[in-house]
């Protein structure tokens, strides 16, 4: 059946990792695990966007296009002719 | 001439306490029903809980009065200070969305509040949630101050505080049926208005009684069956979670069609069932789709699939219902 949530836009270079865990410590949603002193990437679909581990990477080994994860806030944008939707809660 | 006194060198130092009054708690229900829904507002800057010293910790929060009193209701018996951030009344997670709480902010917090001069230790313990607008490093370059990501939840920085770990429990969100009951009031008061508008026209323009409380029904099973049942309803997707309760709460309406109006010609009964059957799910899911903002796992990219995916649906299905239901209705 139809899973919009199967595909996200994060990806991970482990290459570039340092071992600092950050991304562990940000991730409300166990995305990251330490092993071997590098992050795997373990469960990858449960990434929300909501972008706390790229901000949070210092050696840039983590790319989300994060963003509103709200279809209030699309639907407004899409309504006002905007590209970039805002959270209008207040 | 400046008069030089008259500039304080110390920064004002507000106090606070962990104990939660009923003004306060009067206030956080204010806000569970959206009154005044921006208006729930700490001061921004920084205060004293506790009788704390330069070396005590300092935890950072958001100036929404709910974020502000569920982090220092937990520090019963901690001496420390507590950095408000001016996120403009928005609580952590929402604000580091719109990084109101975020890396600028909290530099300029800590230099309007001269913290480096409060305190001799230079740790900052942030709200987990507070990091999808909080740069560590750059705030550590930028101020020298470290920053430590505390658990999601205030309640558990008691065990933190003993630690400094935060166990992958405390790491992880929910959305707990008590979290998801906690949003029904919000929602439930943002549509009833324009439900009960709709349903009067239903009830005198649409043959009577049933029409309208299928209005009523759509919003009740929309705001407030669908967040409890959230994670039982079939498949992943809100839209079609919301298609499944909906066809669930159309049911009754479509069958009472034949109870009711037992002299119909089979068509004209089959007709209004299927118009409610039709209406009714696509209306739902819509409301149950705009539920994603409220939730605490859904993606940018997920939720856009699942418009583009599903609003078209709901589109056709409910276009052909209500056509069908004016059309079996009227025409005899």
């Amino acid at each position: 059946m139809f899973d919009a949530y199967a595909v996200n836009t994060l990806t991970y270079h482990e290459d570039a990792c340092n071992g600092c865990a950050m991304c562990v410590a940000v991730c409300p949603h166990s995305v990251f695990e330490m092993q071997d002193r590098k992050a795997q990437l373990i469960r990858p679909s449960a990434c929300m966007e909501c972008g706390a581990c790229q901000l949070n990477c210092v050696t840039g080994a983590i790319a989300v296009e994060s963003g509103v994860g709200c279809a209030s806030a699309m639907l407004w944008a899409a309504l006002r002719g905007k590209t970039e939707a805002e959270c209008n809660c207040g | 001439m400046i008069n030089l006194d008259s500039i304080s060198t110390r920064p004002k130092m507000n106090v606070t306490s962990s104990h939660l009054s009923r003004e306060n708690h009067w206030d956080h229900f204010l806000a569970r029903v959206g009154y005044q829904r921006n208006q729930h507002r700490v001061e921004p800057g920084l205060y004293a809980i506790g009788n704390p010293t330069s070396s005590s910790p300092v935890f950072v929060s958001a100036n929404y009065t709910l974020s502000f009193d569920a982090l220092r209701s937990n520090l019963v018996g901690v001496d420390g200070y507590i950095l408000v951030l001016d996120t403009q009344g928005i609580n952590v997670w929402c604000a580091a969305g719109k990084k109101t709480f975020g890396t600028e902010e909290i530099v300029i917090r800590i230099a309007a509040t001269r913290l480096a001069q409060v305190v001799s230790q230079r740790v900052l313990i942030l709200p987990q949630l507070g990091a999808p607008g909080v740069s560590a490093h750059q705030v550590k370059q930028r101020t020298g101050f470290k920053v430590e990501y505390g658990p999601v939840r205030a309640e558990d920085l008691p065990e933190y505080l003993r630690t400094h770990t935060a166990t992958p429990a405390m790491r992880q969100v929910n959305f707990s049926l008590r979290d998801r009951f906690t949003l029904i009031p919000m929602d439930l008061i943002h549509l009833i208005l324009p439900t009960l508008l709709v349903a009067l026209v239903f009830y005198f323009l649409l043959g009577g009684l049933i029409p309208a409380l299928a209005v009523l029904a759509v919003t009740i099973s929309g705001t407030t069956l669908f967040p409890i049942l959230l994670p039982w309803l079939p498949s992943h997707n809100f839209s079609t979670k919301g298609f499944f309760l909906g066809f669930l709460t159309a049911l009754p309406f479509g069958f009472s069609v034949f109870f009711m109006h037992p002299t119909w010609t089979w068509y004209h009964q089959t007709g209004l069932a299927l118009g409610y059957l039709l209406a009714m799910p696509a209306v739902i899911a819509f409301i149950c789709l705009n539920f994603t903002g409220s939730s605490t796992f859904t993606s940018r990219t997920g939720v856009r699939r699942e418009m583009f995916a599903c609003i078209p649906a709901m589109a056709w299905s409910f276009g052909a219902g209500l056509i069908m239901t004016i059309v079996f209705a009227f025409v005899r």
